[in-house]
This record gives C-alpha cells, sequence and structure tokens, in this order.
C-alpha cells in the first residue's frame, strides 16, 4: 500500500494482544483500514484518542515501534466485468501474479437491499439430484447451507451443483480451504470450460484465520456487481462457514467480550444474518443465490454455529451415507428447502409436492419397520414392502449421483410406488392418483 | 434549546456522546456522520458521557462527530393512513424510499400528509372528554378509524368545537377543546406516542372470554387463542413456525393485523407483500392488505431497530384498540429482540446473565406481553390486542432463557416439535406439550358452549385424553412388538392417529384444507370421537392398522372437499358406511 499525501504516520503502539493492537490516534473513522507494520489492519473500536484495530494477518512479530498508517476508508473492492475468470486472496489482491483491478472501488458490506423492492423468489434451480430437485427443490435467490461432517464429500457436491445450474455467474468465497480442495475446484471448474464465468475469493488453511472475515464480503460485493448493476444470476458458493465462524469468535475473544453459547459471540446471528441476506431475487432479473457448507461436529445440529445457521437460512440439505445401498444420499427428514413451495407443482409437474410428501413418509415407515427389525420383531407384509421401496427409493432417487430431470424423477416415485404398495397406501388425492398411478 | 454532544468512542454501533446538558434515559439523538444524520437512542448514561445505540452502521463516524438530542422517546406517529403501509422498525415508510439499497440515515414518513379524509363528527360541543375519547370518524379502508383525544392528554376537557362532516387533512384541526383552566387545544387527526410505554386510556381490563378463530384445527379445537389473550409458539427451525403464523395471520377473525417480522428472513416478509394485496378475507371480501400493517425490521436490517419494531408494533395495536377494534400482533421472532438485547448489554459491559443474556430479559418479556388483552374503554365498548409470539430457542432446547421467560407470560403454548416436523405431520403443534390455559377459564368454557355446542370443552379434553393413551399404548407396541401386546393397544394407537391425522394435521399449502371454519371443525371433531368411542373388534393388529389407514385417507379426502360440496357429502357417506361395516 503506497502512502498518500498528509497521511500521519503513527510509531507508538501501546498495547498488543494476539489479533489486535490499541495505539492513540486522532481523526479516525470507525470501520477504516489502515497498515501496521506492514500488516492489514481495521479500526473495531474507538475510545476517546485510543483506537483498537484488528490485525488480519495476526500481530506475530508487531513491535511498540511498528509504523501505523491509516487509510482513511473501509475495506474496497475495485469492481469490473474483468473479475471474471481470476482468483484473489481475502483482500481482492490477485493470486499467483497477474494484474491488478481496474475499476470502481466499491465499499464491501454494503447497505441491506429495501424488502420492499424484492421480487418473490419464482425461478427454480434444477441440479439434476433428485434428492434436491426433487424434495428439496432450489430457487434463485435463496441461502441454503449444507450441513455435513467434514469428511463428507460436500465441496464435491456443491462443485457439481455449480456447474449444472446455469448460472452466469459462480462465485467462490473459500475460508480455511484446504489447498487441496482449493486446486479440485479450479480443476473442476477448468475441466467444465467454466472458468470464465467463475470468481473466487480464497483464504486457504495457510493463511491466516482472521483474514476469513473479508471473503464472504468480498464475494457478496463482486456478486452484488454482477447482479445489481449486470442483472445477471449470479451463485455464490461459501465453504466453510463454521471457519468463519470460529474466526469470528477469535476476534470476539481477543476483545474481553463475554461469549454466549458455544463460546461463540452474542451477536453471531446478526453477524451471519448480513451475509446470508444478501441472497436476494432482483426486479432487474438478476438474483443472488448462496449456497453454503456449514460443517458440524459429530452430526451435532444443536451447537450455535449450525443452530443460528439454521435459523437464517431458507433451509439446510444433509448428506448422509446409507448403508443399505453403500451410496451417499441427500437425507430426506432433516433436509428442507424452505422456497420450494414457490415452484413445487407451480414450475413443475402438478402432483411434485404429494409425490414429494408421500415419498418420504413411505420412507420413514421403512425407518420404522427397520427399527422393528434391529429389535428383534417380526415384520409385517406391509413393513417388508416399505424396506423395498426405501432401499430403491434410495437409488434410484436419493443417492447424489443421480443426474435426471424432474419430470422422470416424478415417472421413477409413481413406479416405486405402483411396485410396492397399494393406491390407499399411497394416500394421494384421488385426482392425481388417477391420472398418474402407473398399472 | 437542545442538548447538543460529541461522538467520544465508538464500539461497532454504540457510540459514546460527550453531553453539554440534560438527557433523558432512552431520549432519541441524531449522530452526525459526514452529511449523513442517523437516529440513536439513549441505552445508558455515565456523568457527562450518554451512551447511544445507532439504529445504522457507523462506518466512518469519527470522534468529535456532532451528536442532537431531540429531548423526546422514540414515539410512534398515530394517525389515519396506517393500514396497508409497510414500516421498518422504526415507522419509516419503505415504499417511500428511494431506490433498491436502504441508505444510512433514510427517514420517510409514516403517513401521507396530503391525503383528505372524509370526516363524521361522533363528538358535540359541550362533551366531557379525556385522552382516547372518541371525537369522530374517517373511513379507512373498511375500518372506522376513531379520531379521539391524545392519549398524552391527561385529566378531563369539555369540547368546545367539533368540525362539520367533510374532507380534512391529518393535520387540520377537527376539534377544539377546554381543559379546567379554560386554556383551548387543537385536536388534529395526528397524534404521537412513545413506544416503550403503554397506551392505558381504557377504564378496566377483564378476563378475556371469547375465542379468537383462526382456521387452525390444531389451535381452534384442541388449544384455543382468546381474543386479548396471548399465545407464543417456540420452535426449533424448520418446525413450522412462519408457516404457521402466516396462516394465522391470513385466517385469523380480527379487524386489524400488525405483522412484526422481527429480525428474521427478508423473503418470508416478501411473500406477504406478494401475496396480502391479492389475498381476499372471505368474512368481508375485502383484500387482506387492507386490514393488515407490516413492521419489517429483517436480520440484516440494524439491530438496535429490532428492538424497536416489537414495541412500534405493539404501540400501533393499541392504538386501534381504543377504537374498540379486535387487534392481532405477531411478532416472528422474539428470541430475535431478546438477542438483539443481548447484544446491546454485551458491548456495554453489563454482567450477563444465563446464556449471556441480560439479567432483566424475564421482566421485559412480561411487561411486553402485559400490554395484550381485551379492555373496556371508557366509552363502554370493548377492544383488544391479542399477542402471538413466536420463539426460536437455540438448538430446539426449550430450557433456554427465551422461551422460560416467555412461558411465565404468555397464556397458550404451542410447542413445534422436531419429530412432528421430521415426519412431516404439520402443524407440528405438539398436542401434548401444547395448552391453551383459556380452556380452564369458566368465562371461556361457557363461550364455546354457545359458540359452538354445550359441553365442548370437555370433549377437547376427551380428545386429549385419548391421544394420551395413544401415546402410552404405542410405547408399549415398541417395546414388547406388534404380537407383544393385545390388539385393544393397537386400536388405542390408531385412535389417537385418527384424531392426529384428521383434526391436528393440515395442510397449509391446500387452498380448502388450509382454512377450517369453526362449524366444519365441529362437524369433524365429532365425526372422529364418534369413531373413538366406538369398540370395534379385529381379528389381529394388522387387520386393525388396514381399517384405520383405510379410514384415515377417507377423512384426509374429505379434508380436502369443499365444505358442503357434493364430494365433502359422498366422503362423508363412505366414511359412515365404511364405519357401520367395520363390525
Amino acid at each position: 500500500m503506497t502512502t498518500r499525501a498528509f497521511q500521519k504516520i503513527y510509531t507508538k503502539i501501546d498495547n498488543i494482544t494476539k489479533a489486535t493492537v490499541t495505539l492513540k490516534a486522532s481523526g479516525v473513522g470507525n470501520d477504516e483500514l489502515a497498515t501496521v507494520g506492514g500488516k492489514l489492519a481495521q479500526v473495531v473500536k474507538i475510545m476517546g484518542e485510543n483506537v483498537t484495530l484488528q490485525v488480519f494477518a495476526g500481530t506475530e512479530g508487531l513491535a511498540t515501534n511498528s509504523e501505523v498508517i491509516f487509510h482513511g476508508e473501509p475495506p474496497k473492492l475495485k469492481v469490473s466485468d474483468n473479475l471474471a475468470g481470476r482468483f484473489f486472496n481475502a483482500y481482492g489482491e490477485p493470486l499467483e501474479g497477474g494484474e491488478q483491478l481496474e475499476g470502481e472501488a466499491r465499499e464491501i458490506g454494503g447497505p441491506t437491499v429495501n424488502p420492499f423492492r424484492r421480487i418473490q423468489p419464482s425461478e427454480l434451480i434444477a441440479t439434476g439430484i433428485a434428492g434436491i430437485d426433487l424434495n428439496n427443490t432450489i430457487v434463485s435467490g435463496q441461502k441454503i447451507p449444507f450441513f455435513a461432517d467434514p469428511d463428507q464429500p460436500y465441496n464435491a457436491v456443491m462443485a457439481n451443483v455449480a456447474l449444472r445450474a446455469k448460472a452466469d455467474k459462480i462465485i467462490l468465497g473459500g475460508m480455511g480451504l484446504t489447498n487441496d480442495d482449493f486446486l479440485y475446484f479450479k480443476s473442476v471448474f477448468e475441466n467444465a470450460g467454466a472458468l470464465d464465468r467463475i470468481v473466487s475469493f480464497v483464504n486457504t488453511t495457510e493463511n491466516p484465520p482472521v483474514e476469513r472475515l473479508l471473503v464472504p464480503d468480498m464475494a457478496l460485493t463482486a456478486a452484488e456487481y454482477f447482479a445489481v448493476d449486470k442483472g445477471e444470476k449470479v451463485l455464490v458458493l461459501l465453504t466453510d462457514m463454521t471457519l468463519y465462524a470460529d474466526a469470528l469468535a477469535i476476534v470476539s475473544n481477543r476483545m474481553d467480550q463475554i461469549p454466549s453459547k458455544d463460546s461463540m459471540p452474542g451477536s453471531l446471528y446478526s453477524d451471519l444474518a448480513k451475509i446470508y441476506e444478501k441472497a436476494v431475487q432482483l426486479p432487474n432479473g438478476g438474483s443472488i443465490t448462496i449456497i453454503a457448507v456449514t460443517t458440524l461436529s459429530g452430526g451435532d445440529i444443536t451447537h450455535a454455529i449450525p443452530d443460528n445457521t439454521g435459523y437464517i437460512t431458507e433451509g439446510q440439505l444433509f448428506l448422509r451415507n446409507d448403508s443399505d445401498t453403500g451410496k451417499v444420499i441427500v437425507d430426506p427428514f432433516r433436509s428442507l428447502s424452505r422456497l420450494k413451495q414457490l415452484v413445487i407443482g407451480k414450475k413443475t409437474r402438478e402432483d411434485h409436492p404429494q409425490v414429494m410428501n408421500a415419498c418420504v413418509r413411505l420412507f420413514a415407515d421403512a425407518a420404522n419397520a427397520k427399527t422393528k427389525l434391529e429389535n428383534g420383531f417380526d415384520l409385517s407384509d406391509y413393513d417388508e414392502r416399505s424396506l423395498k421401496f426405501a432401499h430403491d427409493y434410495s437409488e434410484k432417487l436419493l443417492s447424489i449421483d443421480v443426474n435426471i430431470e424432474i419430470e422422470e424423477m416424478l415417472d421413477t416415485a409413481w413406479e416405486l410406488f405402483a411396485a410396492f404398495f397399494s393406491k390407499e397406501e399411497v394416500a394421494i388425492k384421488a385426482e392425481l392418483i388417477e391420472k398418474y398411478w402407473k398399472a | 434549546m437542545k442538548t447538543l454532544g460529541k461522538v467520544n468512542g465508538i464500539i461497532s454501533n454504540i457510540v459514546i456522546a460527550k453531553v453539554d446538558g440534560p438527557v433523558a434515559q432512552n431520549e432519541i439523538c441524531f449522530v452526525y456522520c459526514g452529511d449523513t444524520r442517523m437516529m440513536a437512542e439513549v441505552i445508558k448514561v455515565v456523568g457527562d458521557n450518554a451512551y447511544v445505540q445507532v439504529f445504522d452502521s457507523t462506518r466512518g463516524l469519527k470522534i468529535g462527530d456532532k451528536v442532537e438530542f431531540e429531548n423526546h422517546m422514540l414515539e410512534a406517529t398515530l394517525a389515519p393512513g396506517l393500514l396497508s403501509k409497510n414500516y421498518d422498525g422504526l415507522q419509516n415508510d419503505l415504499e417511500k424510499m428511494e431506490g433498491l439499497f436502504i441508505n444510512r440515515g433514510s427517514i420517510t414518513e409514516p403517513i401521507d400528509f396530503d391525503k383528505e379524509w372524509e370526516f363524521e363528527p361522533l363528538a358535540k360541543a359541550g362533551d366531557k372528554v379525556a385522552a382516547a375519547s372518541w371525537l369522530g370518524e374517517v373511513k379507512e379502508q373498511w375500518v372506522k378509524h376513531k379520531i379521539m383525544v391524545p392519549f398524552v392528554m391527561e385529566g378531563s376537557y369539555t369540547v368546545k368545537s367539533v368540525a362539520k362532516a367533510g374532507t380534512y387533512k391529518v393535520t387540520d384541526t377537527v376539534a377544539v377543546i377546554v381543559d379546567s383552566e379554560g386554556k383551548e387545544h387543537n385536536i388534529t387527526m395526528v397524534q404521537k406516542w412513545p413506544v416503550k410505554k403503554a397506551i392505558k386510556a381504557y377504564t378496566e381490563k377483564p378476563r378475556p372470554s371469547r375465542v379468537m378463530e383462526t382456521g387452525v384445527r390444531a389451535i381452534d379445537t384442541f388449544n384455543p387463542l382468546a381474543e386479548g389473550g396471548t399465545g407464543f409458539i417456540p420452535g426449533p427451525f424448520g418446525a413450522g413456525k412462519t408457516v404457521l403464523q402466516h396462516a394465522i395471520s391470513k385466517q385469523a377473525e380480527a379487524d386489524v393485523i400488525i405483522i412484526v417480522a422481527c429480525g428474521e428472513r427478508a423473503n418470508e416478509v416478501v411473500e406477504i407483500f406478494k401475496e396480502f394485496p391479492e389475498l381476499v378475507d372471505p368474512r368481508t371480501g375485502h383484500k387482506l392488505m387492507e386490514r393488515t400493517i407490516i413492521i419489517c425490521n429483517t436480520s440484516n436490517m440494524p439491530v438496535a431497530a429490532r428492538e424497536a419494531s416489537v414495541y412500534t408494533g405493539m404501540t400501533i395495536g393499541e392504538y386501534y384498540r381504543a377504537m374498540g377494534l379486535k387487534v392481532l400482533v405477531m411478532a416472528d421472532s422474539t428470541s430475535r429482540w431478546a438477542q438483539a438485547l443481548r447484544e446491546m448489554s454485551n458491548r456495554l459491559e453489563e454482567l450477563p446473565g444465563q446464556d449471556a443474556f441480560p439479567m432483566d430479559l424475564s421482566a421485559i418479556i412480561s411487561n411486553f406481553y402485559a400490554r395484550a388483552g381485551l379492555v373496556k374503554l371508557t366509552n363502554g365498548q370493548t377492544g383488544s390486542v391479542t399477542f402471538l409470539g413466536t420463539v426460536s430457542p437455540a438448538g430446539g432446547n426449550l430450557k433456554e432463557p427465551v422461551t422460560e421467560s416467555t412461558k411465565k407470560a404468555a397464556r397458550c403454548f404451542y410447542a413445534l416439535s422436531q419429530g412432528r416436523a421430521d415426519s412431516k405431520r404439520y402443524p407440528a403443534i405438539d398436542p401434548l406439550e401444547s395448552y391453551s390455559k383459556y380452556l380452564e377459564y369458566p368465562e371461556v368454557s361457557s363461550y364455546l358452549d354457545e359458540r359452538i355446542e354445550k359441553g365442548w370443552a370437555e370433549k377437547v379434553y376427551a380428545g386429549k385424553t385419548l391421544v394420551q393413551r395413544g401415546k402410552e399404548a404405542n410405547d408399549q407396541i415398541n417395546i414388547l412388538g406388534d404380537d407383544g401386546v393385545p390388539v385393544e393397544y393397537h386400536e388405542r394407537f390408531w385412535k389417537s392417529e385418527l384424531i392426529d391425522f384428521v383434526i391436528l394435521q393440515q395442510d397449509a399449502f391446500d387452498d380448502i384444507d388450509a382454512n377450517c371454519p369453526i362449524e366444519r371443525q365441529k362437524l369433524m371433531y365429532n365425526m372422529v370421537l364418534d369413531v373413538c368411542r366406538k369398540d370395534f373388534t379385529f381379528a389381529d393388529f394388522e387387520a386393525c392398522s388396514r381399517f384405520f389407514k383405510g379410514l384415515i385417507n377417507l377423512f384426509r379426502q374429505m379434508n380436502y372437499a369443499e365444505y358442503e360440496s357434493e364430494k365433502y357429502f359422498d366422503y362423508k357417506r363412505q366414511i359412515e358406511e365404511y364405519v357401520s361395516n367395520a363390525n
């Protein structure tokens, strides 16, 4: 960062913690950026003449006489069409060399879209995965995370979804991504020939954790440029939001804030909402859809991070290993897309809502039968049939390697109904049974 | 002279201002960041330092920036023209804001000052009046909007003159009243009231005695909500809180509905924006939006305004109540409001209570719920504010501070269960955990005798017992196995399933089933109870489950059929035949 005229250089730091420094300075604005001993930092607290800065890269090696230069403005991203096809770090600087960005510098973490100006999301995003399209349909302008254990193939599924989703731009916000996963994303996008519609902001595990805090805002500022200014359909992938929240906890801890549940800051809900609520369907046809990953520890969704996330996002997708079929499936019980009601049976065939519910209900009956079996009880004829249904349902529909159109998914479901159940057992509206039942 | 201050400290959205004169707790002030004027509220004073929470982002604010104190608390503007409006938490009209984004410091008028209203006088010269007395009325949509003596006016007054019938703007003088010292006061159609204070211009607050019908069977039949009562809906995410609240807001039998979207998803509010102007209220034939006011502070809007939003909603509710109307105020979700309190308390470095919530959380919640109620107005008429809030318990655990505090304050408890939601049994209101204290009120029980049928409350209790017994039987079956228990256990279990599938479950997305009028609820419930009271003899448990599955299917088809249509009666006949053929 070059020094500009009139910029006062401070060389006396009073306090240094692991993530923050405090010094006496005047004329400093809240949220403003600064360089501390060559490292980027942001103002987080001002008390009279004492200014506290959060140093993104950590305070290792900073001395009480390190140079502090205030930039006079909050973090910004230079936006233009040249963003496409590029890879950036958390500060919006090109990775692996390359030219610096040109374009209008916009503040990241900008204002909220007036809810009254929003449009109701109504465009289906087809992914080919029946566990999503049939049971948990995603709609443009939606925000939905994968809740997954760290060993599950969520990044692979997400990359697949992104490529099939027919978005104008895909923006990847990687937080604490391992270098291997980063290279995986890169090669998948490259092989699909999609690199020109991808923008990536990446903080890998090799980078300091606090830097991650900038990644979602950078990614969403770029997304807003394409959606608002260009009217494009933008898909934002954020992985992994748990690591983002961990970084929030680190900073709040260093600032002596009182932690609430699970050592997370009391403002976790608002902090996450500020990111996820950027998902929007705009009147100009542009949209921002956010698909995120929240990794769980031991599948615990009551932990503060997944819990707060669940209250903010419009549903969640769970991946699960199905022991019957040996496949990874999208769990039909715990997954939910809140916006699916806006499209199913409207943008898709009329029988979609009822078929979806009947499948899940019958799958639940199979789960009960399984419990009975495990407890050593005899199975009824119905139990036997529902177990067979569950096997085929997992294999032909729930498995994440399925890639078919929605009509085909519905037809497959009707075939399964007819193969294992009577019309009464399926209990769908009589008119639909008449029309679609596969004799 | 206004008190002025200078910014002396900034921690996120809390600003510490050094002041040069008197400041009051909860006083409103404006913080200047360059040309931007941001509203803020005093939440703590230490010496000449006032701690204010800014209802906006403090980005770029500097030490020494100007703060201007307004000498009043946060106020709602009350006048004709509130219905159908979409406000933010501070009563700014969202529709009037320009541009796609809400810019910092955006302030818009909550009412239209140019609009003319058809005024009809109600009082005449010489009448003795006091705060909240009706002086005249204007027609707002189809509501008779009373023009009242402002709530802030204490003591008694005599009417000197009331304007003749005709068209007036809200700021025109429509009456002149004289106080005991002979001083004249001009009354317009606009008044202001500090949102954090309850409007108490009524003579008494009797116990609620009527039921507010919502068209949701699990509520009306099983745990009725009283008109002027309070209720809350806790549930983990995905359990259907918002869908349930939307259903109630569409169907509830109220004159005015105020929806406070407090720290929730913007897309949910957009759904209301889109649907309500189109949907027709079946009782009145008018568009739903005509009776609705939306206060919207979505989760990404400033946290401090989130706290204000519930108070703004309640104040507007109390205003319409003083006109003798039935008002329903709904807040989704009160947990977000509690979290806003927590964020503030945390930044003020107060000693925390449980889960880092402020110590007085329970008192704040109780005070707020106490503002609801049925009231007798000074002219003998009644008005009511019914309040229904949702709670989003952390981790779905009902033993957390917000749920526990609310449980002490609210009289109806609609617990949404994860288990029911997982098996798609919607609405996921747990029949055993949930309760309505109003069912125990003799007033309510005799009202139900009149409204539905004699002995209705007992019938409801009988149904609850059947559900309880069914659950116990099911537990036994799960322990001992299908064959390990008498067939009678299966019968008991299936009877409770019948109540569950036919009465408790309801398809909120089906045009017909979504709204079940009370007459239909009575009929369905009686039909189901008749089946439950019958003793069957089944050969084995499979015959039993087959019989009830078939029966449930018929009942569900009947729920989907239009009320008293040919199909409806056809299913009714089929059910009766099916049952009589059972033995």
